[in-house]
């Protein structure tokens, strides 16, 4: 791949009071990258990306961007331009101004300035919204104002804290389009913030989850969603069944359920096997023929929770054991067939079962 | 809300005694004043209102005219000082520390609960010939003609800063009246300009930045324009009492320094005409409206771009 634009090394931010913010982080950020940072509320990221901006000064540990060391650089002498969560578009000037703000601070000349800041209004698809004040604008325009805002100055990085935190669902979905097609064809790197993991997954190349301060596992999507590396990730990265085993002889069996996966490099002793709910099949009979690399229990249905495209089955097991599965409801009318009480059986191809060590 | 005004009994039971005080004791006055601005004196202490204008038309003769323009200036130019000087000290505050910001803003308050005559007097000490400033200055002086005798250019040094120390006189002049009335409203300029800019979103500052904008830059086209509201209640804030001042000027000011309030002063006591000083009292209750109203108009212009 593309050398690195944004190298973190071994940083740390300590806020007066104590709080370790952001612990130890080294990462590196590649050139044209859709970079996320992913992680629940108050684990560092905003921090983080600010000390990238340069309105937080790092306790220790060094920034380089362009493989500049970015120590004493003031925020308007970095090459890194920021979206803000609350758009920040200045209320007292009009859209254009708004978008041209940048550019007169840089001294660009009146002709150039003017077919910039249209270029920039494009290609956010603002056209013919040059005149307007923020307040006559919505917040999804807003947002593309300040995306404007930044992207005319030509970053080699932008930077989006929670860009689309303040949209409501609908918009948020046709955003996250929208600036993977405006990364992509902008070119820009791109890291963004996010607690979101649905958001991270379908519009990053790369992710790295934070927890307090720390990165736990820095992969590309899919690779986080499968191979999650600590019980951390799995369970905040999409839906996780989590039950607690015992090893013995490479496999692992759960409470009074039998083999429910393999581990054949696993020492003997608890651990926990972790199971997507798309990964189990929902079978109301016997299955004829059980596959020898297949798991299978039995249980009786306490939820079915509804979605549209797609039924969230709850099965007590027995032992405390509760499984949810997700059953695509393929045919018209399928998701009335399992109801609450009825016996079900899951079953799951051990391969697909994953064994964390903690 | 809602409460109050579903049950007028509590209502009442709440608001009658306030409302008692304040026709009593402020509005009954006032329309008092309002009327004698009409009146004429027909005795030493009678007046009668008889729907006369002569005391407004007296209120338009040029020794009062000219003195009206002269408070006016003053009062705004003292006002415009209170902004040059009240701004930097409200930007300080609102970006100290959170610890110190509580003493900061005591250490503006402070003078408020200090007596107005004893703090006028305070500065009198300060600003006399033989006061605080003077001796700094002839601190300065002595310094610099020493260090004149040590290199040995004793003469140069009493050519350039002469033979002995001479104070400076700042004391009962208009410039006197100008520190006074600046020290004297100064905290009514901090306190609205601090309430404004504390409120503003540090994140518009950040962009600003962000934006490649330098220090300087992001305080006047942005910090500026949207502390705007704050910036106008400041300056009406400040300039309706600095116009009114009668103390101020009277103890520090010289025989050409008197302001609008000194001769309407001066109605009610020594020259004991009643209507004349109702009737300068209330040009000077009209331009302060003026004032008010001005700020209602800018403020309904602004609103609009202020918001969010
Ligand atoms: N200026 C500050 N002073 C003291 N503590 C701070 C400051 N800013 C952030 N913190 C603390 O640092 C931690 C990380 O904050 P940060 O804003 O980076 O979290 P975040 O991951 O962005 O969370 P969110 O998703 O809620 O925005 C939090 O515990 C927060 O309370
Ligand atoms: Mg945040």
């Amino acid at each position: 791949m593309t050398d690195a634009i944004i190298e973190i090394a071994d940083i740390s931010k300590a806020f007066p009071g104590g709080v370790r913010a952001v612990d130890a982080v080294s990462l590196s950020i590649r050139e044209g990258e859709f970079f996320a940072l992913l992680g629940p509320s108050g684990c560092g990221k905003t921090t983080l990306l600010r000390m990238i901006a340069g309105f937080e000064t790092p306790t220790e540990g060094a920034i380089r961007i362009d493989g500049v060391d970015m120590a004493g650089t003031a925020p308007n002498r970095r090459p890194v331009n920021m979206v803000f969560q609350s758009y920040a578009v200045f209320p007292h000037m009009s859209v254009a101004e708004n978008v041209a703000y940048g550019l007169k601070m840089d001294g660009v000349a009146k002709p150039e300035m003017a077919r910039r800041v249209e270029d920039a209004l494009a290609l956010v698809r603002l056209d013919g919204f040059d005149g307007r004040k923020p307040d006559q604008l919505s917040g999804g325009q807003r947002q593309r104002v300040a995306l404007a805002r930044a992207l005319v100055k030509r970053p080699r990085v932008l930077l989006l804290d929670e860009p689309l935190s303040a949209l409501d669902a609908k918009l948020r979905e046709a955003m996250q389009l929208e600036l993977v097609n405006l990364q992509k064809s902008v070119g820009i790197t791109f890291v963004v913030v996010t607690h979101d993991q649905d958001e991270a997954l379908s519009m990053a190349d790369r992710i790295a989850v934070m927890e307090t301060g720390q990165v736990r596992q820095l992969a590309p999507p899919a690779e986080l969603y499968e191979h999650p590396n600590s019980r951390f990730v799995a369970e905040f990265i999409g839906k996780m069944n989590v039950i607690e085993a015992t090893a013995s002889d490479g496999v692992l069996t759960g409470p009074g359920l039998g083999v429910i996966a393999r581990a054949p490099d696993l020492g003997d002793g608890p651990a926990s096997v972790a199971l997507r709910p798309e990964k189990i099949r929902l079978n109301m009979a016997p299955t004829p023929a059980l596959g020898k690399d297949e798991a299978e229990i039995e249980g009786t249905v306490t939820t079915v929770s509804y979605h549209g495209a797609e039924s969230h089955i709850y099965v007590d097991a027995g032992e405390g054991v509760l499984l949810s599965a997700t059953v695509q409801n393929a045919e018209r009318d399928a998701a009335h067939r399992v109801k609450r009480g009825d016996r079900a059986r899951l079953c799951w191809r051990l391969a697909d079962a994953l064994v964390l060590k903690e | 809300m809602e409460s109050w005004r579903s049950t007028p009994r509590v209502f009442w039971a709440v608001f009658s005694a306030p409302s008692f005080w304040l026709v009593a004791f402020f509005l009954i006055p006032l329309s008092l004043i309002w009327a004698y601005s009409f009146g004429e004196k027909t005795g030493i202490i009678d007046i009668a209102v008889t729907g006369t204008l002569d005391n407004y038309i007296r209120a338009f003769e040029p020794v009062y005219l000219q003195i009206f323009t002269k408070s006016l200036w003053i009062a705004t130019l003292s006002t415009l000082i209170c902004l040059a000087v009240g701004l930097p000290v409200a930007l300080t505050i609102v970006y100290a520390p959170p610890k110190a910001k509580p003493w900061l803003l005591l250490l503006v308050i402070l003078p408020f609960w200090t007596n107005l005559l004893i703090r006028t007097y305070a500065l009198i000490a300060v600003l006399r010939t033989r006061g605080y400033v003077n001796f700094g200055l002839e601190w300065l002086y002595d310094q610099a003609s020493w260090l004149f005798q040590i290199v040995g250019l004793g003469g140069l040094g009493a050519a350039i800063l002469g033979e002995r120390f001479e104070p400076v006189e700042i004391l009962y002049n208009n410039g006197a009246v100008l520190i006074g009335l600046v020290y004297v409203h100064l905290p009514f300029m901090v306190l609205p300009l601090y309430a404004a800019l504390e409120r503003l979103d540090r994140s518009y500052l950040e962009a600003s930045l962000d934006l490649g904008a330098g220090q300087f830059q992001t305080f006047w086209r942005v910090i500026v324009p949207l502390a705007m509201p704050g910036i106008v209640s400041g300056l009406i804030i400040t300039f309706i009492p600095t116009l009114g001042s009668f103390l101020t000027p009277d103890l520090l000011g010289g025989p050409d320094s008197t302001m609008i309030a000194n001769i309407i002063e001066r109605q009610f006591k020594s020259a004991n005409d009643w209507p004349f000083g109702s009737a300068l009292s209330f040009m000077l209750m009209y331009l302060t409206f003026g004032a008010l109203a001005l700020r209602a108009f800018l403020g309904r212009g602004r609103s609009s771009g202020l918001e969010a």
